[in-house]
């Protein structure tokens, strides 16, 4: 169906011409020349590492088995240098003003006052949370770790295509991936001057104990909070635990007493200063939140508002990953940092908008719809590659709540070579790079995950729906 | 370190050397049934060897006699075993996942490769050659897995909980092999019923992997007493009762001395050592093999749950 309204999309590696671009040059020549055995030997290493190491992958509703590995792929994607510092400028820049959003709408809310944003969309928004109005957090921060979507069109544009401010995850795949790459094709590393990301998980903990409380000890107590095995993420957060050397608790393992954590050790209740939390919100604290979780802490929320605990992310940060409120990002940018948005947005209809909604409904088979708080590409309907029944059942979804959803033009995301069970084809990809901030500033490794739609022309790259992974490479100018 | 890190940790082990001995008991079993019957060869072995297991209670439920594919179903794979030799590699690699970071990567290699090899299993009919093989692989994980923890891990809180649980299962498996063997274990006094029970006797001796090692340390013929010494007393003896105790003990003191706080786990097993190290076979049989090892046995449960209150939960 989507093959004959495919549109013509950049490919990284030879634009839109054909012609091989510069940053690619040696990849190009090493995929000729390479013989094609060589390239299945270590397609199969590469596959046999993942799984030893046991970096692997759940998929909710898929009841074949709990552990899977998301498909790696050898060829690597390039971000030139000059590039890089044009993304990395807008990161920052992006993460400095999700920052003073956050802190402006739980507390003076200037940019309501200024009519920036409608009020509606705040207050009415499920990652709202009330408990966080007027709440100060430590050092005015609320987001630490943010995985920013990036997807590229062209040679020079690039479109921030989501905004991750509550748990971003990853970052795991961004690092064992370049291991992986080290070890198969030490020549390619060589010839490329590529820029490390394995400090990554030092900047992560320098961050984390910059967010300590002011009451802190010296030598803060720093844990990763994870839901357990059996969560999808599990491997990544049991790996940055280990790289990082600091604990992976459970809920369980937490407790506590007169608005301080603690965490039971066989010498007993030690306290905790930074949680490092890959808990939703809604199941951090039972007594705060949603009773019936049973992978929360009770009392957690309490100990945090009494600013004896900082939670990375903080609580509430969802509100800003919402969809609607993404389409005002580039004024949000504005109205905070006074700068031009580095970083462009999708053009993103409101379905909230009559007039919005009635082009939506008039174009849906044209366009992107997502709903305003899904996320890992599920409850979206991509219009050039849906069915009759399915753009039907969002006509009448749209129809019954037009505030839950936005749409975009669907976007020619940039390709990439890619190895498929008929060659090398390309197959679309985008670009999730982490930031981090921290008390004492910004830190932003250069690089980060690369996703790959595996299928024939999808636009879907979510790891959730058959998406794999690929190292990237930043080129040191 | 977390008490849950230090209870899996705990039982990673436990359940890695529950493995290699419920698959020793098989290898023994298989080699005694395989003798003509007037050499002590008989199908009775077979509930024997899932009494020594600990499933005398639960087989019952599931099979009508104990067969030699039945028991090896039963102990390897079966899914209404809790302790068959699959669910205690699942188990352990599972609590070896939840604390991945406190092991090291070979112990993880080990055990992850163990966990994916047995997939290779399912569903399959398996041959007696096949049984040999995978008795043989449960050996080698053991192997591999214990291997890796003396070679790779530091010596600290994470290593001293990781060799409890291996010292504290040992010890429980050795007591039940005596507690189902016991009438076979006659003291010197008694008259021996002849050529029957000698290969009883090796069979003991190759489920605790020691028939060498007894011609080495009594440098005799095969003495039901003698194999209970060697059981229960003999130090150099690594899955002797006294020898799982004097590991027990110092790793239990490592612990205690690092954390600058002893407790009655520390109590428990010093009395129970130093009793070991005190009596003699003779005045074990003057008051009843099978009443000490079952002393033995709740002793040993109790240690087990002592340890839990103070460290692990």
């Amino acid at each position: 169906m989507g093959a004959n309204r495919r549109m013509a999309a950049f490919d990284e590696m030879s634009g839109f011409d054909g012609a091989t671009r510069d940053a690619y040059a040696k990849l190009e020549t090493w995929l000729k020349t390479t013989p094609p055995e060589e390239f299945s030997t270590r397609r199969s290493q590469a596959d046999v590492f993942f799984r030893r190491i046991g970096i692997t992958f759940a998929v909710y509703g898929d009841e074949q088995s709990t552990e899977r590995l998301i498909p790696f792929d050898i060829i690597p994607r390039v971000i030139t240098g000059p590039e890089w510092a044009r993304l990395d400028r807008g990161l920052r820049q992006r993460v400095t003003a999700l920052n003073m959003f956050l802190k402006d709408i739980y507390g003076p809310k200037e940019c309501l006052k200024a009519r920036i944003i409608p009020d509606d969309l705040i207050y009415r928004n499920a990652g709202y949370c009330l408990q966080m109005i007027n709440q100060p957090v430590p050092h005015d921060l609320y987001v630490h770790i943010a995985g920013i979507d990036i997807v590229r069109v062209d040679a020079d544009n690039f479109y921030v295509l989501e905004d991750n401010a509550r748990t971003p995850s990853g970052v795991s795949y961004m690092l064992e991936n370049r291991e992986v790459m080290l070890r198969l094709f030490p020549e390619l590393f060589a010839q490329h001057r590529v820029a490390p990301v394995e400090n990554y998980p030092d900047a992560l903990l320098a961050t984390l104990r910059s967010l300590a409380p002011r009451t802190a000890a010296k030598d803060p107590n720093v844990v990763l909070l994870t839901p357990g095995q059996f969560n999808s993420a599990f491997y990544e957060h049991s790996f940055l635990a280990d790289k990082l050397g600091i604990e992976l608790v459970e809920g369980t393992d937490l407790f506590v007493r007169d608005e301080v954590v603690y965490m039971r050790t066989t010498q007993g209740p030690k306290r905790v200063d930074v949680i490092y939390r890959r808990i939703d919100d809604d199941y951090i604290d039972p007594l705060a939140f949603r009773a019936d979780s049973v992978l929360g802490v009770p009392g957690l929320i309490s100990a945090y508002k009494a600013g004896n605990v900082t939670l990375t992310n903080a609580v509430g940060t969802g509100v800003s990953d919402d969809k609607a409120v993404y389409s005002y990002m580039p004024e949000i940018v504005k109205f905070y940092t006074g700068e031009e948005p580095v970083l462009k947005n999708v053009p993103t209809f409101r379905c909230r908008e009559p007039d919005a909604l009635k082009y939506v409904l008039d174009n849906l088979g044209d366009l992107v719809v997502k709903e305003v708080n899904g996320s890992g590409g599920y409850g979206m309907l991509v219009g050039p590659h849906a069915t009759k029944a399915q753009i039907e059942t969002f006509r009448k979804k749209l129809k019954h709540e037009p505030e839950g959803f936005i749409a975009q033009p669907t976007l020619a995301l940039s390709t990439c070579p890619t190895f498929v069970a008929s060659g090398v084809a390309p197959r679309h990809v985008d670009l999730r790079p982490f930031v981090l901030t921290g008390s004492d500033g910004i830190r932003c490794v250069p690089g980060g995950l690369t996703r790959v739609a595996l299928k024939d022309g999808s636009l879907v790259v979510n790891s959730s729906q058959g998406g794999g992974t690929k190292d990237t490479w930043v080129l040191d100018a | 370190m977390l008490s849950r890190t230090a209870d899996s940790l705990y039982w990673v082990s436990r359940y890695v050397e529950r493995a290699e001995y419920l698959a020793r008991i098989l290898e023994a079993t298989t080699r005694l049934s395989n003798l003509p019957s007037s050499y002590g060869g008989a199908a009775s072995e077979w509930i024997s060897a899932v009494k020594t297991a600990g499933c005398g209670e639960i087989f019952p439920q599931h099979h009508d006699s104990a067969t030699e594919s039945s028991v090896h179903h039963f102990l390897c794979f079966s899914p209404d075993n809790p302790s068959s030799i699959r669910n205690c590699i699942e188990v352990a690699r599972s609590n070896a996942r939840a604390v991945r970071t406190a092991l090291t990567s070979e112990m993880w290699d080990a055990l992850n490769g163990a966990w994916l090899e047995l997939k290779k299993y399912d569903g399959k009919k398996l041959t007696r050659d096949d049984y040999g093989r995978f008795i043989e692989f449960v050996k080698a994980l053991s192997l591999t897995f214990d291997g890796s923890a003396y070679r790779t891990m530091l010596r600290s809180d994470a290593y001293w909980f990781s060799r409890l649980g291996v010292y504290v299962e040992r010890a429980d498996n050795t007591a039940r092999i005596l507690d189902v063997k016991y009438h076979v274990l006659l003291p010197e006094t008694e008259k021996v019923g002849g050529s029957l029970d000698y290969f009883q006797w090796t069979t003991i001796l190759r489920e605790v992997s020691a028939l060498t090692a007894y011609h080495w340390v009594y440098r005799e013929s095969i003495k039901p007493w003698l194999v209970a010494d060697l059981l229960i007393f003999n130090r150099q003896m690594p899955r002797s009762l006294a020898s799982c105790y004097e590991n027990i003990s110092r790793f239990l003191d490592a612990i205690g001395d690092s954390y600058s706080r002893q407790g009655p786990a520390q109590r428990m097993a010093r009395k129970t050592l130093s009793t070991l190290a005190n009596r003699k076979i003779t005045d074990i049989y003057d008051h009843g093999l099978h009443e000490f090892i079952t002393d033995f046995i709740n002793d040993n449960n109790r240690l087990g749950s002592t340890i839990s209150e103070q460290y692990l939960i």
